[in-house]
């Protein structure tokens, strides 16, 4: 017996059975890579090339390739890692957060979403070895005896805190990924017609066989796994937050910093995972999993996530004002006026005004609209870390020292390079590894359970199964 | 998965409903079943065929408190004991301060100590794709229901007539 709301349009269209389910997600997997898939694969390494070279004369003759001066120390660099891990937290979010709240809605979108976020944290630490300038100095951030004596890293110190941060949250998010792939591992592995790919995804699909027991403990270790990485994902971000929020620069010494970039994660993450959503849904004709209800959902999130950030903004420039303090007055008044004030009302717009728009039915549930104000959601993010790290540096306490940063070209190439990184990545999951959640889909394909009570929907309505008259079509076979 | 031997009758399910009505039914006539097969999780089955709750989350927590020990003692032993310095005029151990690294080696043991637990417990491995398994379709969209019949004292027949009438599809033997 199964339990179906009315109010609710069903979360899987189309009418799909177990089998069809297996069936249009393995159907991209299993085929050789379309023309339109070889195309974009095929820039996607043109443009990973390109970056990897501007990447390489980086590294080779050092950072005094970027626009930076001795007054904006931080510019491209950490606005580009900030960007990226905030795209990330959505991923995270959609897999673990609604995962605590029940939310059936995630699971034709976590797959991907959780993809983006490994790829974007990876982009992510790109920065971080690049702005190290010495790469291969990069293992000086852990705690391990130097060669000097017995000094350790400084663990008072945010940076630090970073590093155990992002390499826990990746490496986390990762298994995490990867114990939700393995079922759908096996169901390949089953399907599999030639030896290889029966090697391939057999041996990653690491002899799994569907038990009852076997999935009450997955269902048991991601429910935990989802519980460790909610506070985790926000912590990531708080202590991102507080590579900035705890020094003493005026205009990044505030309290309000990690909500605020938390919820800016979200907001750009969801905006991202819209992007490739849109794209995928297309390309592989996933229209039954990844609806108009899906796509209307996440514009709420951004439409709220959007709201919590424009909230933050008048309340910090509110504060600077109110606070009293001239120095952190004058860099709010100067973002806005100053000479990046271009830069202050491109986030203000982006960020502010256009998720507003999602209050109306009929943008919210407009693909080419909802595809356009994702790019300017994500456009207005990476303005907004570019506007608190560039704007409160470039104008020193003393005014000799006022300066402004222009990019150069390996500026612009290393995170063109992180581009080409996190597409090639992408297309590479999105041809070898299903995009939706096969087993889970399955799960909520009837949208309820029997364990759910009538009386619980309220306006239910049960209907029961019988062999003379199945509700749900039973599998063509 | 372990390795399998003997003989099994497999009766296969096309739908999570049935086969989660048919275990009790069949338990109660006197099968012993030995396991079911899914291709998703269906909840209320392995309370149905009388699996004891799972008690990976007690190993999680020992890994999580694990984790929670290493941390702090590695901040307290490196700042405040090996090399001891004075910090923005902070006490060498300043314990608000290790919080955050705490917090994330926490996590880091908890979840990877729970997901090596889970491979082992289910016997999950790289080298166990080649095992033989019941029924192939257990991971497209069958449900399937294996019962030992070197464990079970009644007739194969009877089993088969039981799995049939509690709704099983198809009933084959298998014998590995």
């Amino acid at each position: 017996m199964h339990v179906t709301s009315p109010v609710r349009e069903p979360l899987i269209q189309g009418g799909k059975t177990y089998a069809d389910v297996t069936e249009d997600i393995c159907r991209h997997v299993e085929g050789t890579p379309t023309k339109e898939w070889k195309i974009a694969f095929g820039i996607s390494l043109l443009v990973l090339a390109y970056g990897s070279v501007c990447l390489a004369w980086t590294w080779w003759e050092g950072l005094g390739v970027w626009g930076l001066n001795k007054t904006v120390g931080w510019a491209w660099d950490i606005t580009n890692f900030v960007w990226w891990v905030g795209i990330g937290h959505a991923g995270t979010l959609i897999s673990a957060i609604l995962l605590l709240f029940r939310q059936k809605w995630r699971t034709s979108i976590n797959r991907a979403a959780e993809a983006m976020t490994i790829f974007a944290v990876i982009c992510a630490a790109s920065f971080i070895l690049m702005h190290m300038g010495r790469p291969w100095m990069a293992y000086w951030a852990l705690p391990l005896p130097n060669a000097f004596g017995s000094l350790w890293v400084n663990f008072n110190s945010p940076l630090v805190w970073d590093v155990f941060a992002i390499s826990t949250y990746f490496s986390v998010s990762l298994v995490f990924w990867y114990i939700g792939l393995i079922p759908d591992l096996a169901t390949i592995r089953d399907r599999a017609t030639s030896k290889i790919s029966r090697l391939m995804y057999g041996t990653f699909a690491m002899g799994w066989d569907g038990s009852a027991k076997t999935w009450a403990r997955y269902e048991y270790i991601s429910l935990i796994l989802a519980g460790l990485s909610t506070p985790l994902v926000l912590s990531v971000h708080t202590i991102v937050s507080m590579d900035f929020a705890t020094s003493v620069i005026p205009g990044w010494h505030t309290t309000i910093f990690p909500p605020y970039f938390v919820a800016g994660a979200i907001f750009s993450g969801f905006a991202m995972v819209q992007n490739l959503m849109l794209i995928t849904r297309v390309v592989y004709r996933l229209e039954d999993y990844i609806t108009l209800e899906h796509i209307e959902t996440m514009n709420k999130v951004i439409t709220l996530t959007g709201s919590v950030v424009g909230v933050a903004y008048i309340t910090e420039f509110f504060i600077a004002w109110y606070g009293g303090v001239e120095y952190e007055y004058y860099a709010f008044f100067n973002r806005m006026t100053g000479p990046y004030w271009w830069a202050y009302w491109a986030m203000m717009t982006c960020n502010v005004i256009s998720p507003q728009l999602f209050w109306s039915r009929k943008l919210r549930r407009s693909i080419t609209f909802t595809f356009f104000i994702s790019v300017v959601v994500n456009i207005g993010m990476w303005f907004e870390r570019f506007v608190i790290i560039v704007t409160s540096l470039h104008r020193d306490y003393v005014p000799s020292s006022w300066a402004m940063f222009s990019p150069t070209m390996f500026d612009i190439g290393d995170y063109i390079f992180s581009f080409g990184l996190f597409f090639t990545l992408f297309l590479l999951f999105s041809k070898y590894l299903p995009v939706v959640n096969m087993a889970e889909v399955k799960a909520v394909i009837r949208s309820t359970s029997a364990n759910l009570p009538a009386k619980i929907a309220g306006v239910a309505k049960v209907r029961q199964r019988g062999n003379a008259e199945p509700v749900f079509g039973k599998d063509q076979e | 998965m372990a390795e399998l031997s003997g003989k099994y009758l497999v009766g296969v399910y096309d739908d999570d409903d049935t086969v989660l009505h048919a275990v009790p039914k069949l338990r109660k006539a006197g099968v012993k079943i030995k396991e079911v097969y899914s291709p998703f999780p269906i909840h209320g089955l392995d309370e149905a065929l009388g699996h004891p709750r799972t008690r990976i989350g007690i190993a999680a927590f020992m890994f999580g408190v694990t984790g929670c020990c290493v941390a702090l003692t590695l901040m307290i032993w490196t700042m405040g004991i090996d090399w001891p310095m004075i910090i923005g005029g902070k006490d060498p151990i300043s314990v608000p301060n290790y919080i955050p690294i705490t917090f994330e080696l926490t996590v880091l043991f908890t979840a990877f100590g729970m997901v090596i637990t889970f491979f082992i417990s289910n016997g999950l491995g790289p080298g166990t794709h080649f095992h033989p398994r019941f029924d192939e379709r257990s991971t497209d969209n069958k449900f399937v229901m294996a019962i030992d019949l070197g464990r079970n004292s009644m007739s194969a027949d009877e089993i088969s007539r039981a799995l049939k009438d509690s709704g099983a599809e198809e009933v084959n033997i298998k014998q590995f």
